[in-house]
């Protein structure tokens, strides 16, 4: 059996600017931890076996160093809620960075 | 949280009288490449804001990032000059976080398999010797956008309203460059953390894959610094410094979160695990955000990229084509040209030296170029408010100009003319040789011609001459010199004179 807590479960919530309700909160948990002991039975296999991260068995697909053009800045900037002096507006941000 | 009352700073040397500090730095190096780390649009610092920009580096949906393989060799070849290995698989991963500089919200990163790992640089240090710096790892990721705080009294995120988004520098492709700890620096740590980043500067810029331009952003430093506890062995909380924007600031930055640290310790507090910012003006770090654990980075594979697997062959290819460490480089050229210590720094604060080294390898003696840069190209360089290496005039071309005045045709004084010529853009040195009309006038019966006419204007002095005063020749070696606008070799001109007096003219 996994455990996921309730504030667990708003931990994630706050991670994903997601708004979930305090009855959600104990749906969620319960749901989240079905869904981890499932995915939980990967850890059954051996350890001497890669885990594959893709299911094509393909690598190195690389892309040569040439420019390709981009999109004119009104396009960039039609889908965006607001503009300003050629940027994407956006509400204030306090207390993350990256 | 007492880390937030700022303490009196306490010196290094108190510090460690008390606690040995531990040392983190992660660099962050963008590379050069004309395309972002995985879309096509252009990587250029400057452009009128986001006009390189398309639906990859926007997240827009339904987009597919596609790697750079010029990235990827960018990425290999700094592990290798770092001396680290190179891994044979080797894959993208997402880092989750909520901010709007990455549209996505998400930055592909790597994780847990980073292209290279397990290095060391052996930077040299003011004293002479070297401290050798463990690499733990070097990772491929994408840069961010650059965001304005509006509405602020000082453009800061505190304070602000709204911010302003530009999405150019979105998807850059970037290096991050970790070290291990660093410990046993005691009093050098501030002096060490700036050593280092100096050295891994000239290294990069030696690959050519960055321009490593602190001030423009294309290589930033954060410095974690930590304290424990004299004798004992355990690491301290740490706290990370961002923002440090040139080598000066590394050395601020780590000295004054010691002197910090050691003050709320001492006073009984303890440190908060968080970024903080440095202000280059007061020398002082400002608490920042409490750091995400790295679980809250939530991980995972990126589905869109492939494994990246570097050929061994091609690994080996480009070990070989590693240019010389800088600092390798410039002891050999004072060994090879003979130079004294203080020489060599003249032409390294002149930023001479590279430009020096190169005008020899195109084929000039090494006194000759170097009288060329440190003196009358210095001169133009200053009288013109530019860098030596911005003057419009390549190691090629010096490297010509020295070959004409060896050869002899060009004197001293029309060689600076042909330079001169070069810098104001008419071309090589041979077109401004040609265009100007300055070579040595060295067709001996025009030469002749010209001597018997100075000879015949002045016969007082050609009988001073001719009674064995040579002295006298000076006289009609000027006027010939001036007849030829100075373009007649005078040392030639000279026995020219004492010919034509015995043979009769």
């Amino acid at each position: 059996m996994s455990d996921i807590t309730r504030s667990d479960v708003a931990h994630l919530a706050r991670l994903a600017r997601l708004a979930v309700t305090d009855d959600e909160l104990d749906v969620f948990s319960g749901q989240l931890d079905a869904i981890l002991d499932t995915v939980g039975r990967v850890s059954e296999i051996p350890d001497d076996v890669p885990p594959t991260s893709h299911v094509a068995p393909l690598t190195n697909v690389l892309r040569p160093d040439e420019p390709a053009p981009s999109l004119p800045r009104e396009a960039a900037l039609a889908g965006a809620p607001e503009a300003e002096e050629g940027r994407f507006r956006v509400p204030r941000i306090l207390g993350e960075s990256q | 949280m007492t880390s937030t009352v700022d303490a009196a700073p306490y010196t290094v040397e108190e510090v460690c009288e008390r606690f040995d500090p531990v040392m983190g730095l992660e660099v962050h190096v963008e590379l050069n490449t004309a395309t972002k780390m995985f879309c096509g649009c252009r990587n250029e610092f400057g452009a009128e804001p986001n006009t390189n920009v398309c639906p990859v580096c926007l997240g827009l949906p339904g987009s597919l990032p596609r790697v750079n393989g010029r990235a990827v060799e960018g990425a290999v070849k700094i592990g290798l000059a770092l001396n680290c290995q190179v891994r044979e698989r080797s894959g993208f991963a997402r880092k989750n976080y909520f901010y709007p500089d990455m549209p996505k919200n998400f930055q592909i990163s790597q994780y847990d398999d980073p292209i290279v790992f397990d290095g060391y640089l052996d930077v040299p240090l003011d004293d002479g010797t070297t401290w050798r710096v463990e690499i733990e790892r070097a990772h491929m990721e994408e840069d961010t956008g650059k965001s304005l705080h509006m509405g602020g009294a000082t453009g800061r995120i505190h304070g602000a309203s709204y911010s302003l988004l530009d999405y150019n520098r979105a998807g850059v492709p970037l290096i991050e460059i970790v070290t291990k700890p660093i410990l046993g620096a005691g009093t050098r740590a501030p002096e060490i953390a700036r050593a280092y980043v100096s050295a891994l500067r000239d290294v990069v810029q030696g690959l050519g894959v960055s321009d490593v331009r602190m001030d423009q952003g294309s290589m930033r430093c954060d410095a974690n610094v930590s304290l424990m506890p004299k004798g004992t062995t355990e690491f301290g909380t740490r706290t990370e410094t961002k923002n440090v924007n040139s080598l000066r600031s590394v050395e601020r930055a780590v000295r004054y979160e010691m002197g910090r640290h050691a003050g709320v310790l001492l006073s009984g507090g303890t440190i908060t695990q968080e970024t903080r910012h440095f202000d280059e003006q007061s020398g002082t770090t400002s608490a920042g955000r409490p750091k995400e654990t790295f679980a809250d980075y939530r991980f995972f594979p990126e589905p869109d990229l492939v494994p990246i697997e570097p050929s061994a062959a091609w690994v080996e290819e480009l070990r070989a084509g590693l240019p010389e460490r800088p600092w390798e480089r410039r002891a050999r050229i004072q060994t090879d040209w003979g130079l004294s210590d203080e020489e060599l720094r003249d032409l390294v604060n002149a930023g001479a030296l590279d430009l020096v080294a190169d005008t020899v390898e195109a084929g000039a003696p090494a006194e000759s170029a170097r009288s060329w840069w440190v003196s009358y190209l210095t001169q133009q360089a200053n009288t013109a408010g530019v860098e030596l290496a911005e003057l419009a005039i390549t190691p090629t071309d010096v490297a010509r100009v020295i070959a004409l005045v060896a050869e002899g045709t060009l004197t001293n004084k029309l060689a600076r003319q042909v330079v001169d010529g070069v810098l104001a853009g008419e071309g090589t040195p041979d077109e401004v040789v040609a265009g100007r009309g300055l070579a040595v006038v060295s067709d001996d019966s025009a030469l002749t011609a010209a001597v018997d006419e100075a000879l015949a204007a002045q016969p007082a002095v050609a009988e001073k001459i001719r009674a064995g005063k040579t002295k006298a020749a000076g006289a009609i070696v000027g006027a010939v010199m001036k007849a030829t606008r100075g373009q007649a070799d005078a040392a030639r001109v000279q026995s020219l004179v004492l010919e034509r007096v015995a043979a009769g003219a």
